[in-house]
């Protein structure tokens, strides 16, 4: 879509858009690109010489057993994250687009939890399951279950993913109520007059019309929980116990900045930047979808 | 609703209740700490309702910090705070609007390149390339400024498309009546876009605020002085404290004044926060 009329001026274009393309360049091009370079590149200790080595440096990372574990890891924490936190807010959103009575307070009391940061989240369900005063890891231990994130893997990364997906039901819960609100109610009121149950309508009807908001929202989803989770991660468990939640965001922060590996820092972020631009452009392709529908 | 069944309105009131108090359950028990002495907190288990240290307690974190001799006074770092969610979203949407004005507005070599330069910004967040942009920022001697703080998370494609959809909706007749009226473009601009802009810019600025305040790896690395500690990573530093045990109640405190500002901002601007929510994902 393109403007009729526009003004005519030679020098004023580019002086509105110098700002953010200045920004863009040093802030944005310039780090991307000296990713990519280092990541072909061998640094030795000192720093002072490097050595151009093709792709020895992504060559090691897929021989590297722990970067194939933080991918493994990654995987397992988006999937649940996604499924978990789709499941829950869609079970509430429909829920809530039921009540007429006081629904915008629910509301209100269900979106706030997308202002609270990612490491303050952590900080505050580590505080409920924490071994020696957390009230939940008490009660757990009351019906003899022994929770400890410090020591257990699988409870950490469990912990990681609560946390997680508390912080995002706000936003899932925002687009599907949205979605179901969009649905019009004389397709409803039809299946109703035609003797279908809620539970009917709900699977033959609002399911398969809320799709392109759960495609939508899965996309956003795993993209949140593959680079929007940090904070969660290194406020609860800085990635351990052991490495059992060192994701791969976290392990490309760990192995720059603490391993002091900046080729196998620099690979790791290349690899990164192509998955997320994949996945961008599979969110494109759904919204482009969710116009047409 | 099509039809009065009784039982499912019951069921769901119970059901988004039940959500309600599981998601409120965490800051709760946050407030409740807060409240409490260190002796209490130190206890199991630990209590489920308020205690009589309110005051004492949040007074302590806003002027002395943690408690340990030196540290940060939490008015400190709320103040960073503010100033980098303020400059954040400030800076955000007075860079993306001019260029969405450029863009929308204006033919001229090279538009489409630009165009696409700013685009390719949507895909990569800063997480992904945060080694390489510290390095940036360091030889720019930004370390441990406001400026590094702020201007390196300025540069969005999100704010500027954004503006660029609603340019395109506002009809060519009130730009071909300001331009036989003789008004420059910069006059349109102040005047007329500018003004229209106003619920688009409320929206975004509630979005970046929250988006400013909330960082938390980018203030993490590149501030070294304590004087420009934001209180996002206070909070969780100090969580990650390993010396001693940790002054659970203070700590608390420290949390919900961490939180309470970007909350605020949601509840009291839930219809802009809303519709920002869903215009930027466009």
């Amino acid at each position: 879509m393109e403007k009729r009329v526009t003004f005519n001026e030679r020098w004023l274009p580019y002086l509105l858009l110098g700002p953010q393309i200045v920004i863009t360049l040093v802030f944005f091009f310039w780090p991307s690109g000296q990713a990519i370079y280092q990541s072909v590149l061998i640094e030795d200790v000192f720093g002072g010489n490097s050595k151009f080595v093709w792709f020895e440096n992504f060559a090691q990372l897929f021989r590297d057993n722990s970067y194939a574990h933080s991918a493994q890891i990654t995987v397992v924490f988006s999937v649940l994250v996604a499924a978990i936190g789709l499941a829950v807010s869609l079970l509430l959103a429909v829920m809530a687009d039921r009540i007429i009575r006081g629904a915008t307070a629910y509301k209100t009391f269900l979106v706030w939890p997308y202002a609270v940061a990612p490491a303050v989240a952590g900080v505050l369900w580590g505080f409920l399951f924490n071994p020696s005063v957390g009230i939940i890891a008490w009660m757990l231990q009351g019906i003899g279950i022994e929770f400890n994130y410090v020591i257990n893997g699988n409870q950490a990364l469990l912990l990681v993913v609560i946390a997680a997906v508390w912080n995002q039901i706000s936003y899932n819960f925002l687009f599907f109520l949205a979605g179901l609100q969009s649905i019009p109610k004389s397709l409803i009121e039809a299946a109703a007059i035609d003797g279908a149950g809620p539970g009917r309508r709900f699977w033959d009807i609002i399911f398969p019309l809320l799709s392109p908001v759960g495609f939508f929202l899965l996309v956003v989803n795993i993209i949140y929980a593959f680079f929007g989770t940090f904070g969660v991660v290194d406020s609860l468990t800085k990635g351990g116990p052991g490495k059992s939640t060192e994701i791969l965001v976290f392990k490309v922060f760990n192995d720059g900045f603490r391993g002091q590996d900046l080729g196998g820092s620099s690979a790791q972020s290349v690899i990164l930047m192509v998955v997320v631009i994949a996945l961008t452009f599979v969110q494109f392709r759904f919204i482009e979808r969710r116009v047409h529908y | 609703m099509v039809e009065n069944r009784p039982f499912l309105t019951v069921l769901s009131h119970l059901v988004v209740l039940l959500g309600v108090i599981v998601i409120a359950f965490p800051v709760w028990m946050t407030f409740v700490a807060s409240t409490h002495s260190q002796q209490t907190m130190l206890q199991s288990p630990i209590p489920l309702l308020p205690g009589p240290h309110l005051i004492e307690n949040y007074t302590k974190v806003l002027t002395e910090g943690y408690g340990r001799v030196g540290s940060t006074p939490v008015m400190m770092t709320l103040t960073n705070s503010l100033i980098m969610a303020l400059g954040v979203a400030v800076g955000k949407i007075a860079i993306s609007i001019i260029s969405a004005f450029a863009i929308v507005y204006f033919r001229f070599p090279g538009r489409m390149y630009f165009f696409w330069a700013i685009f390719v910004t949507l895909m990569l967040p800063v997480e992904v390339r945060i080694v390489p942009t510290y390095g940036v920022v360091a030889s720019l001697g930004m370390l441990d400024s406001y400026a590094g703080l702020i201007i390196p998370l300025i540069a969005s494609a999100t704010a500027t498309f954004l503006f660029r959809q609603f340019f395109l909706s506002v009809p060519d007749e009130l730009t071909e009546a300001a331009r036989v009226d003789g008004a420059s473009p910069m006059r349109f601009f102040w005047d007329i876009l500018l003004p229209m802009s106003r619920t688009s810019i409320a929206a975004l600025f509630v979005i970046q605020f929250i988006y400013g305040w909330n960082q938390y790896l980018w203030p993490l690395l590149i501030t070294t002085k304590e004087s420009y500690y934001t209180v996002v990573m206070t909070v969780s530093r100090q969580a990650n404290v390993v010396d001693g045990v940790p002054s659970w109640n203070l700590l608390m405190a420290m949390a919900m004044l961490a939180m309470l500002p970007p909350v605020l901002v949601v509840v009291f601007m839930q219809r802009q926060f809303v519709r920002g929510l869903v215009e930027t994902e466009k």
